[in-house]
């Protein structure tokens, strides 16, 4: 039985060892630690790469953590605070609520350690600076080309991620705004949320244009949202036109075969790039900008293979 | 979930939970003294403090979860009725402007009310409690989201409220040492549990229950009461954890709390609570939900990268359950 004891003690501090193994990192480096909203979906693993990249440019070690889900604020916070602990010469965050994490970012403040917001803003002056895409401008570009593609008049609605974080809201207000404003002939009869998952997406699609066989199209305002809508569109048969949000491999095969119209596409490569930039700017006493804008692009079939529009697209 | 733990062997179950405990707890001992070693920055008072925090709110869940893992059911609604609950006070001190008070009493009569509905829906529908609480899992997510209008409700007019989970009573007793309120919280829940666990016919009645239900049914037991009983006070704990998220983000967030169950009954099985019932201590949940959360702290000071830490968490996890079997084969 002790035996047995000491080998699972064994196995355990090996599997430990094995695993920060590679953490361990030369101390003379800058060591930078962005807290971001996400991590597996593919959107995050691209602002990872864009500061991978930054990292080994300017020879700072950067690591790069999310919680599962968008909506676990907490285990945002407890990473956050995990990020303190470890004593980073700078931070950077994407906050899932900026009310929940004003306190921590307070404390960092306090002890010197400069924070650039990322993706999302905070609602403090504690970031030095904000990395991030003008959502409205961007939702507002996806307006003008359902507007162009359907001919200036008829029903449209749209199908979002959520409307608590920053990007939902700007995404919304941007689309229907601009159709408000510029397109006195379309309506947006239905804005409906699916939390950024495809399949509840995909019902809540169905159901849309099983309630009006006369749309003529929808924007779906996230990845998740988007796949939903153009699969919901496929499950139906329907020939509206789909106009989505960022990349993905499904989501550019989507626009390839004709499924989807065309999309929005953010740089989150030139995200997490300018993130750990700027952090390294803030470090070296640089004068920052207060939002860096990181830009955004409409690609659909035809310019997918521009080097400048296949650079900021990802897998 | 069925049972098959012969009764009459109360002497042998005393010695193997120590045992156990000692186990998990030399494990514990383990991951600090290897996190100390290999970062100066875990040992310092402000990580251990977020060590702490970060555990109070799974740690109130996993207290939870092993009242009723220990009657031989399972609960898997405790995440999302922590939302619930979070909402429920959200409504009575945000919308409705009412005194800090009856959101707590509310939060957790909120808790008590739903827990009481899933073991009715148990107990006398015989619905299993994998389904019962699996339906009253995905209501509670519904319910929370429809209440809130699907946008967090802010606790900005309350302003005492952040301090249930983020203040410092004993901080401001000795300044050196602010452990927040919410810990504090966490152990007088523990400290709660256990009595009922251990001095109370309620207790008696749950590892009754775990063990052999037939036995005790047939001895004359009115079961189903008793059992209702469990998840009542599973579902008031899920309030506590309700106001102590809350409390931390200043807001209830409707769309968290699914997943949040997994972890708790992760924290349950490290700690030894035999997920077919009849045995568990909540010690033992206790240091299961330490071990969680200074492992994920722990790695991540040393900076190594999500997919491993990931990857530890699951083995940790499947090491500690086999240490149990390997000890119920010894016995």
């Amino acid at each position: 039985m002790l035996n047995r004891r000491s080998l699972i003690g064994a196995i355990s501090a090996i599997a430990l060892l094995a695993a920060s193994g590679p953490a361990v990192l030369a101390q003379d480096q800058v060591d930078i630690a962005l807290i971001s909203k996400g991590f597996q979906h593919q959107f995050w693993q691209a602002v990872k790469a864009g500061a991978d990249k930054a990292a080994a440019e300017f020879g700072a070690n950067v690591t790069f953590e999310g919680p599962e889900s968008e909506s676990q604020v907490d285990r945002q916070m407890d990473m956050l605070a995990a990020a303190l602990s470890r004593q980073p010469d700078a931070i950077g965050f994407a906050a899932l609520d900026s009310q929940a994490a004003v306190p921590l970012l307070q404390q960092a403040s306090d002890a010197g350690i400069p924070i650039v917001a990322f993706d999302s803003g905070v609602d403090s002056d504690i970031p030095l600076t904000t990395a991030t895409t003008d959502n409205v401008a961007a939702a507002a570009l996806a307006a003008d080309k359902m507007a162009e593609l359907i001919g200036g008049e008829g029903k449209v609605a749209v199908v979002a991620h959520d409307q608590t974080s920053r990007t939902g809201i700007d995404r919304v207000d941007g689309f229907v705004n601009r159709m408000k404003e510029a397109y006195p002939n379309i309506e947006v009869v239905s804005v409906q949320y699916g939390g950024g998952d495809q399949l509840q997406s995909t019902e809540i699609t169905k159901s849309i244009l099983l309630a009006n066989p006369d749309l003529k199209g929808i924007f779906g305002a996230n990845e998740g949202s988007a796949i939903g809508v153009a699969n919901g569109k496929t499950e139906l048969g329907s020939e509206i036109v789909v106009i989505g949000f960022d990349s993905g491999a499904a989501q550019k095969g989507m626009v390839e075969s004709g499924v989807m119209a065309g999309a929005i596409t953010q740089n989150p490569v030139g995200i997490g790039y300018e993130t750990v930039k700027a952090a390294i700017g803030a470090l070296n006493g640089e004068e920052l900008p207060e939002v860096i804008d990181t830009g955004f692009y409409y690609y659909d079939a035809t310019n997918m293979t521009d080097p400048e529009i296949a650079a900021v697209l990802y897998d | 979930m069925t049972d098959t733990t012969a009764p009459g062997q109360k002497t042998g179950i005393r010695i193997s939970g120590a045992f156990h405990r000692l186990l998990a707890f030399s494990g514990l001992i383990a991951l600090v003294v290897v996190f100390s070693l290999a970062s100066p920055n875990f040992m310092q008072t402000q990580n251990i403090l977020a060590i702490l925090q970060a555990t109070s709110v799974n740690g109130v869940l996993a207290i939870a979860a092993t009242l009723v893992i220990i009657t031989g059911g399972i609960d898997l609604s405790v995440g999302t009725l922590m939302t619930f609950c979070a909402v429920i006070a959200g409504v009575i001190l945000t919308y409705w402007g009412l005194p800090l008070p009856l959101g707590v009493i509310g939060a957790i009569l909120a808790g008590t009310v739903v827990g009481f509905t899933s073991g009715t829906i148990i107990a006398k529908l015989k619905v299993p409690p994998f389904i019962a609480t699996l339906g009253m899992m995905l209501i509670m997510k519904g319910l929370s989201l429809v209440i809130s209008g699907t946008r967090p409700i802010y606790f900005n007019d309350t302003p005492g409220f952040t301090q249930i989970s983020l203040g410092s009573m004993v901080g401001s007793v000795i300044p050196g040492l602010p452990i927040p309120n919410g810990v504090l919280i966490l152990f007088a829940v523990a400290l709660l549990a256990a009595f009922i666990l251990g001095k109370t016919a309620l207790g008696r009645y749950t590892f009754a229950l775990g063990s052999n239900e037939e036995a005790v049914r047939l001895s004359g037991v009115n079961v189903d009461r008793w059992k209702i009983a469990v998840y009542a006070l599973a579902g008031s704990i899920c309030g506590v954890a309700g106001l102590l998220i809350a409390s931390r983000l200043n807001s209830a967030q409707p769309a968290l709390g699914q997943g949040y169950e997994l972890d708790a009954i992760a924290a349950v099985v490290i700690g030894g609570t035999s997920l077919s019932g009849g045995r568990g201590t909540v010690l033992g949940t206790l240091i299961g939900a330490l071990i969680i959360s200074v492992l994920a702290n722990g790695l991540r000071i040393l900076s190594v990268a999500q997919e491993w830490q990931t990857v530890v968490t699951g083995c940790i996890i499947i090491l500690a359950v086999y240490a149990d079997i390997l000890r119920r084969r010894k016995l």
